[in-house]
């Protein structure tokens, strides 16, 4: 039907563009320092109000 | 790049909280609301007469107004709260707009009044959870995308480098909602108030339950998670007991909870490998989920004396608790032979109460115990007045679930009891709803004390806010940017990635979309999975017309169509439904809960003066029904004069309709309802209902499941 291909034409295109893209930003987003500490985010985050920060 | 970090560089911020106030008590009014309903259409189901014979009224119309008041107005607003609150504060900065927050505020509250009004008026696209028409998704999608540019904004400005693993989930939320309410809520419009969806039958379902799952997996669970992962450690004090858990609950989760939504089509006409794929991710789910939970709680190993002491601890706990109950129960239900029994069961119902009560009610409200205090500067009005809070809830959920475990399991044996003689033991579908009425009284009454004890927590936030010092000042809070904060291990190539937060939403946003559209793509795609058959003929233009009173009614809330390759749904209804007796079903009506019979076959079954005088009165035709009686169905008039337009859409949609049906779809209706009206003038039935809405429901459900039926039995005829 009509209404199948207008999609597919859509989806199949944007299925392969999104999909390369994903694999490269994958490797950038692990190589960019997000996960390089695991450690100190946990303890950090329960510090963010604490007098230290306030004026 | 680096730079010399020196007092200087301090920048003073404060936090939006006017805007996270706002959202609490949004969350506060809608809650009740929500809860409300869900007690008033529980009575409907233990004493039809609840229904007050007005359409507004009626179970199939409130049910739908219940489950979205629930999950956007309250969840969401809660959701809304929590990642304002703690957005700003993991990322140590102001929202980016004032402006845009306030937009989304009104903008949502907007929302929710536009589907108070419209889903009682039936007016509805018959989507589970997407109910609201195309003026309404508009809006939704829209403030949605506001939310989004801020969010992401804020995100862009943020003076913590690292994207603490809440943020991950909002981040997959904001997404995923996006693309999964857009692509779900795709249709035609006809007119201001009514479109037809661009899916038809077995897409149509692919499409619906790929949202609907996901409605449960990004908007009642990823931001959950999120905030459990912030508000827990806060709560507590402690981090969370191992972050690079969570890192991985995060990723497998988003990659695994897309590919799920086909477990709410087994046995249903979707093609078997589909249905294997989504069984397959749906029990993969176990081990993400239960990493999550484990995690939530050993958060708050050796700290357990303080959860029995303080209320917004209880809270999480059980929150948390139900989250595992919820997810180790969901996986079950996926699996083949469990789903035999409990779909279209009231055990489903009682699955996503526990975790919707379970779990986001109880999460909700320890964060918001939480976040008043801090809020408005005060102390809790009462701790004791939380703690009945809690055992009211927890006790009413318990009532609530286990009477609805008894009711599903006890009526899925009885429809599928078979005696020896191979007949159905229980052949009156009334007799499985007569023998689950007490648990149904149980059920709202279980709802009624989660109802109490919301309440009382609007009462103690109430107090609270009422007693908090008058004179709110922003607190300010001071921390290096981004800019002044040296790279360590990474040499200036990265700087300039730095700008750009929002690859990680892409990143997110792609794992899922690619995930959904290599799904979706083959079935909406090929033709193979459905076999057209030329037998199955559009519906004519009266038919249009009953389908969609059938549709405004909500009728599908509690009548499934689709007969399962069951021995037991074969016996009770017929011959098994097929995917090309759906292809002209914009929207499917397949329904998830039978608390009425199973209708694909109701076509022929009965005269047309049965149907007359059933919707009128159930229980002058079956004493213990509990259906709504329909009187407004025989005072209404039906449009003829739209019709042309609605069939000119279906039309526009793929159904091959004539230029002449087209132009003369108002008198061909007119017709056919003339052949009805003479039939039932017989009767007794007055000759001026010919107009009537009842005629053009009676037309649309006797042409149900036909088509393929009535051919055959005259290919047999003409070989004999």
């Amino acid at each position: 039907m009509e209404s199948r291909l207008e999609i597919l034409n859509i989806l199949i295109p944007m299925a392969l563009f999104l999909g390369s893209f994903f694999v490269f930003l994958f490797i950038w987003a692990t190589k960019s320092g997000q996960y390089d500490d695991l450690d100190t985010p946990s303890k950090r985050m329960l510090l963010e109000d604490e007098v230290d920060l306030k004026e | 790049m680096t730079t010399e970090t020196n007092s200087q560089d301090f920048e003073t911020f404060s936090y939006d909280d006017k805007l996270t106030k706002m959202f609490v008590i949004a969350t506060l009014i809608w809650g009740a609301v929500a809860l409300f309903l869900g007690v008033w259409i529980a009575f409907e189901l233990a004493s039809y007469k609840l229904n007050l014979d007005l359409p507004w009224f009626t179970f199939g119309r409130l049910r739908p107004l219940h489950t979205n008041a629930a999950i956007f107005a309250f969840i969401g607003n809660a959701i809304f709260a929590g990642v304002y609150y703690s957005t700003q504060r993991l990322l140590k900065t102001r929202l980016a707009s004032d402006l845009l927050g306030r937009i989304h505020f009104w903008g949502w509250q907007l929302i929710i009044v536009g589907a108070a009004i419209t889903l009682p008026l039936g007016i509805s696209s018959a989507k589970e959870y997407a109910e609201l028409e195309w003026p309404l998704d508009i809006l939704v999608a829209a403030i949605w995308v506001t939310f989004g540019i801020n969010f992401f904004l804020t995100i862009q400005k943020r003076r913590e480098r690292h994207i603490y693993v809440a943020i991950w989930f909002y981040i997959a939320t904001i997404i995923t909602v996006a693309v999964l309410y857009v692509v779900n809520n795709l249709a035609i419009p006809v007119s201001f108030m009514k479109s037809y969806s661009v899916f038809a039958g077995v897409q149509d379902a692919l499409v619906q339950w790929w949202y609907g799952h996901n409605a449960v997996a990004f908007f009642l669970t990823t931001p959950f998670l999120g905030l459990m992962y912030y508000f827990i450690p806060k709560a507590i004090n402690r981090p969370v007991y191992s972050y690079r858990l969570s890192i991985i609950h995060f990723w497998s989760l988003i990659f695994v909870y897309i590919w799920a939504g086909p477990h709410h089509l087994l046995y249903s006409t979707l093609p078997e490998w589909v249905q294997t794929l989504g069984v397959g991710f749906s029990i993969a789910l176990w081990a993400p989920s239960w990493g999550g939970m484990i995690n939530g709680l050993l958060t708050l190993r050796g700290a357990w004396d303080r959860v029995r002491r303080e209320p917004i601890l209880k809270f999480m706990a059980t929150a948390v608790t139900f989250y595992g109950m919820s997810t180790f129960e969901g996986p079950l239900l996926s699996i083949k032979s469990v789903n035999s029994l409990a779909h279209f069961t009231d055990w489903i119902v009682g699955h996503v109460h526990s975790g919707t009560i379970g779990w986001n009610y109880m999460l909700t409200s320890g964060m918001i115990y939480f976040m008043v205090p801090k809020l408005w500067n005060t102390k809790l009005y009462s701790e004791r007045l939380a703690n009945i809070q809690f055992w009211s809830s927890t006790i009413g959920l318990l009532f609530y679930i286990v009477s609805m475990w008894a009711a599903g399991i006890t009526q899925g044996l009885m429809w599928r009891a078979i005696d020896d003689t191979g007949k159905l033991v229980y052949k009156d579908f009334v007799e499985t709803v007569d023998k689950i009425i007490p648990m149904y009284w149980l059920r709202a009454f279980g709802g009624t004390l989660v109802l109490i004890g919301f309440l009382i927590l609007i009462y103690n936030v109430y107090k609270t806010i009422k007693n908090a010092p008058k004179d709110q000042v922003e607190e300010k809070f001071k921390a290096l940017p981004l800019s002044a904060v040296p790279l360590d291990t990474h040499g200036g190539r990265h700087r300039k990635l730095e700008g750009l937060p929002l690859l990680f939403s892409v990143l997110a946003f792609l794992a899922i979309l690619v995930g959904s559209v290599i799904e979706l793509v083959p079935s909406l795609v090929s033709n193979q999975f459905i076999v057209m058959d030329a037998r199955v003929k559009p519906y004519s233009a009266l038919e249009v017309a009953g389908r969609d009173v059938y549709v405004r009614e909500g009728c599908y809330t509690c009548h499934s169509q689709l007969v399962r390759p069951l021995i037991e749904d074969k016996l009770r209804y017929g011959r098994v439904s097929e995917a090309a007796e759906y292809v002209y079903d914009r929207p499917f009506q397949w329904g998830s809960r039978r608390i009425g019979p199973d209708l694909h076959r109701i076509g022929k079954k009965y005269g047309n003066i049965w149907h007359y005088r059933h919707m009128l009165n159930p229980r002058e035709i079956t004493p213990l029904s509990i259906m709504p009686n329909y009187p407004w169905l025989y005072k209404n008039k039906v449009k003829f004069e739209v019709l042309t337009k609605k069939l000119s859409v279906l039309a526009a949609l793929g159904a091959p309709y004539s230029e002449e049906e087209l132009k003369q779809a108002p008198a061909m209706a007119k017709a056919q309802a003339k052949l009805i009206i003479d039939e039932l003038i017989a009767d007794g039935v007055p000759e001026k209902m010919v107009n009537k809405e009842i005629i053009a429901l009676i037309a649309y459900l006797q042409r149900l499941g036909v088509d393929m039926a009535e051919e055959k039995k005259d290919e047999v005829t003409s070989t004999k």
